[in-house]
């Protein structure tokens, strides 16, 4: 079952550098599709099959593989506009400090006090790594759509970290937890929706009247 | 019973706010709601006992001080919401009214919550409710306050999960069973492990001091409340920041638990020193009056921030400072939207003379600001004495100072703009809003109540703060 995991976290990884690097916002909307996908997987693959985890895995595909990325490819569809342009920081250094912040995520997790399981797996490597990968999206790009999808990554990044964690989270706060994110997915995609109306563009360069 | 009808109430009345043809009726589904839930909460303060350990929704010293200042807060907001809605029929309150109600549960249920997992998930989910809540007004400008309200807040709690899940890593690095509840984490205090700890608190201080609105984590918040109608800046300014402080006040018990406190002091008081700093600058120049009030509103949660972060008699301090800052904000916010709806403006260059065109909100404006800045006899002056005396009595004699300094600075620059706004012969001379009773009297009543608290703090609610400061200094 580790090599499962493994797998599916190398792939996760390989999710992040993909949307760092892609300008074509439905691509990455798919690419957070197959990310949500995967770690659908993982609660299965490392604590076995249980009613816990079974439903965890389908809340998790239902929710994060399925119904937000058709959410936010709705939004696109909609607003017309399939790439990001001019972002503020260029895909290729982005792709660079990608791999730079993976590569620390790695040698920092060896670092880090652990539990002699956990020792040497990819679990919080990738979990951090990802987080970073979301937080880069998010204030690197311009689009609206796009800072959805560096949010939805970060969010993706903490899932990982949760899922050591089984315990901690109970089944009821772990629903909870998902369902917020698709409200707020939902409600994100409202304001994207009014952001083109009221401005043609999905551009938040625009939002920048109120300031000091 | 008593405590899930806090919450399953006013979510009840969600869809039935959601469903029903009436206007007006769905209006008076809020103080409806605000009321069973203030007549509930004044029941359970007196009856229900504290939480036992292991429970997942019960009461303790601290989430009664908050439901007792954020259920009169509401009640306030909702009765104002009435003639508000009115008032703005061609808005429609639809969205207005669902919202409002699944906050008011939200709020209970984060306030009562005694796993943090839950906490932090109602918590989340007044960040939802309260979203379209502040792009009421559908402009230009209301939906850039609320795009960046949605995504900063979002972000922010998503990093808090990483640090609740810190703190679970850090019960399994320590050998003990992994679990959010509130009681097992402080059971576990002393075994848990240091590094994810601090790591964790780090987390859950930026992602909850970013709702509190702590700077440098606040750039949402001069926009969203700028934006919002005043009844909404209300209750984010009265309800939401005190839910995020009690937020921080938890993660605060836990660090006391593993006697780590003096790892997380100097940090929250560090983040409300500069809270205060940036407040006070950004007041001096400030050239919208509901701007300024969100700037006044991050000089608080600086205080706070600075009370707990000095411990003792600062931390007791701060907890009657977070009740008298709510009262005081709501009086603050509606009486600031009404002179916005009144000269239908917020800028300090159009606004005149509200003290001669509009008597009673003008009063109560003015009347608020000198509450809000610690002046005698309101409540704030006792609390932000409290808090001094105890900064002082803890040998830090420059923080001391640094504070009194920075307050007489929010007082001059904050009073500029307020002394601007009311007095003065009026902009506008035929204005077609009065005041009104509803709009007038919540707001009258809040102030009344920090008047109140500034001249009298009766015995019970004395006791109260005392337990609660024994709570999050660590004791049980």
């Amino acid at each position: 079952m580790t090599e499962l995991s493994n797998l599916c976290l190398l792939l996760v990884i390989l999710v992040n550098f993909f949307a760092l690097g892609s300008s074509r916002l439905g691509a990455c909307i798919h690419a957070v599709a197959l990310q949500g996908a995967v770690l659908a997987l993982l609660p299965l693959a490392t604590h076995g099959l249980s009613v816990h985890t079974l439903l965890l895995a389908a809340g998790a595909l239902a929710l994060k593989g399925i119904l937000i990325p058709w959410l936010l490819l709705r939004a696109i569809r909609e607003v017309r506009i399939r790439r990001e342009m001019e972002p503020l920081i260029g895909f290729v250094p982005t792709l660079l400090l990608g791999a730079l912040a993976t590569a620390g995520a790695f040698i920092f997790a060896d670092l880090l006090p652990l539990i002699d399981a956990h020792q040497g797996g990819l679990f919080i490597p990738t979990s951090l790594a990802t987080l970073f990968a979301g937080f880069l999206l998010l204030i690197s790009r311009r689009k609206a759509i796009t800072q959805v999808v560096g949010y939805l990554i970060l969010e993706n990044g903490i899932f990982i970290f949760g899922i050591l964690l089984a315990e901690a989270m109970p089944l009821m706060v772990e629903a909870g937890v998902l369902l917020d994110l698709l409200v707020a997915v939902f409600v994100m995609g409202i304001v994207l929706d009014q952001i083109n109306r009221e401005f043609s563009t999905l551009d938040t360069e625009q939002l920048s009247a109120l300031k000091e | 019973m008593m405590l899930a009808a806090l919450i399953l109430l006013p979510l009840a009345l969600v869809p039935v706010a959601w469903l029903a043809p009436w206007y007006r009726v769905r209006s008076w589904l809020l103080p409806l709601a605000g009321t069973i839930h203030l007549l509930l909460v004044v029941l359970a303060l007196g009856n229900v006992p504290d939480a036992a350990p292991g429970e997942w929704i019960g009461l303790d010293p601290l989430s009664r001080l908050v439901l007792l200042v954020a259920s009169p807060l509401y009640l306030g907001c909702a009765l104002y919401a009435v003639d508000y809605l009115e008032m703005r029929r061609e808005r429609g309150n639809r969205t207005m009214v669902p919202c409002l109600l699944l906050f008011l549960s939200a709020l209970s249920m984060a306030a009562m919550s005694r796993h943090l997992g839950l906490m932090w998930l109602a918590l989340e989910t007044t960040t939802l409710a309260s979203a379209p809540l502040i792009y009421f007004n559908r402009n230009r400008l209301s939906i850039e306050a609320t795009w960046k309200y949605l995504l900063i807040c979002s972000v922010g709690i998503a990093l808090a999960m990483l640090g609740l899940l810190f703190f679970a890593y850090a019960a399994l690095r320590g050998g003990v069973p992994v679990s959010l509840l509130l009681s097992d984490l402080l059971a576990a205090g002393p075994v848990l492990s240091r590094p994810w700890l601090h790591a964790g608190f780090v987390l859950l201080l930026v992602g909850f001091g970013t709702k509190m609105g702590l700077a440098p984590l606040h750039a949402w918040k001069p926009d969203a409340y700028g934006e919002a109608p005043g009844l909404v800046g209300a209750l984010l300014a009265g309800g939401l920041t005190s839910l995020a402080f009690l937020a921080v006040l938890r993660t605060m018990q836990v660090m006391a638990a593993a006697g780590a406190q003096g790892v997380a002091r100097p940090l929250l008081l560090g983040l409300g020193l500069l809270s205060l700093l940036l407040a006070a600058l950004f007041m001096m120049r400030q050239g919208d009056f509901k701007r300024m009030l969100a700037y006044s509103s991050i000089e608080h949660m600086g205080l706070l921030a600075v009370g707990v972060g000095i411990g003792g008699l600062a931390t007791f301090g701060a907890l009657l400072h977070m009740i008298n800052n709510s009262l005081a904000k709501g009086c603050l916010f509606l009486s600031a939207g009404n002179i916005h709806r009144a000269f239908a403006s917020k800028r300090l260059a159009d606004v005149r003379g509200a003290l001669v065109a509009l008597p009673f909100s003008g009063a109560l404006f003015l009347t608020a600001f000198l509450a809000v800045t610690g002046t005698p006899p309101f409540g704030i002056f006792l609390s932000e004495f409290t808090i001094l005396r105890g900064i002082f009595g803890a040998g830090q004699l420059w923080v001391g100072l640094a504070v009194l300094v920075l307050l007489a600075t929010v007082f001059i620059g904050m009073g500029a703009s307020v002394l601007a706004v009311s007095q003065g012969e009026p902009t506008e001379r035929d204005l077609a809003f009065t005041d009104r009773f509803l709009l007038v009297a919540p707001p009258l009543l809040l102030l009344l109540a920090v008047l109140f608290l500034g001249l009298y703090i009766p015995e019970s609610l004395r006791l109260l703060l005392e337990q609660a400061q024994a709570l999050v200094e660590g004791g049980t």
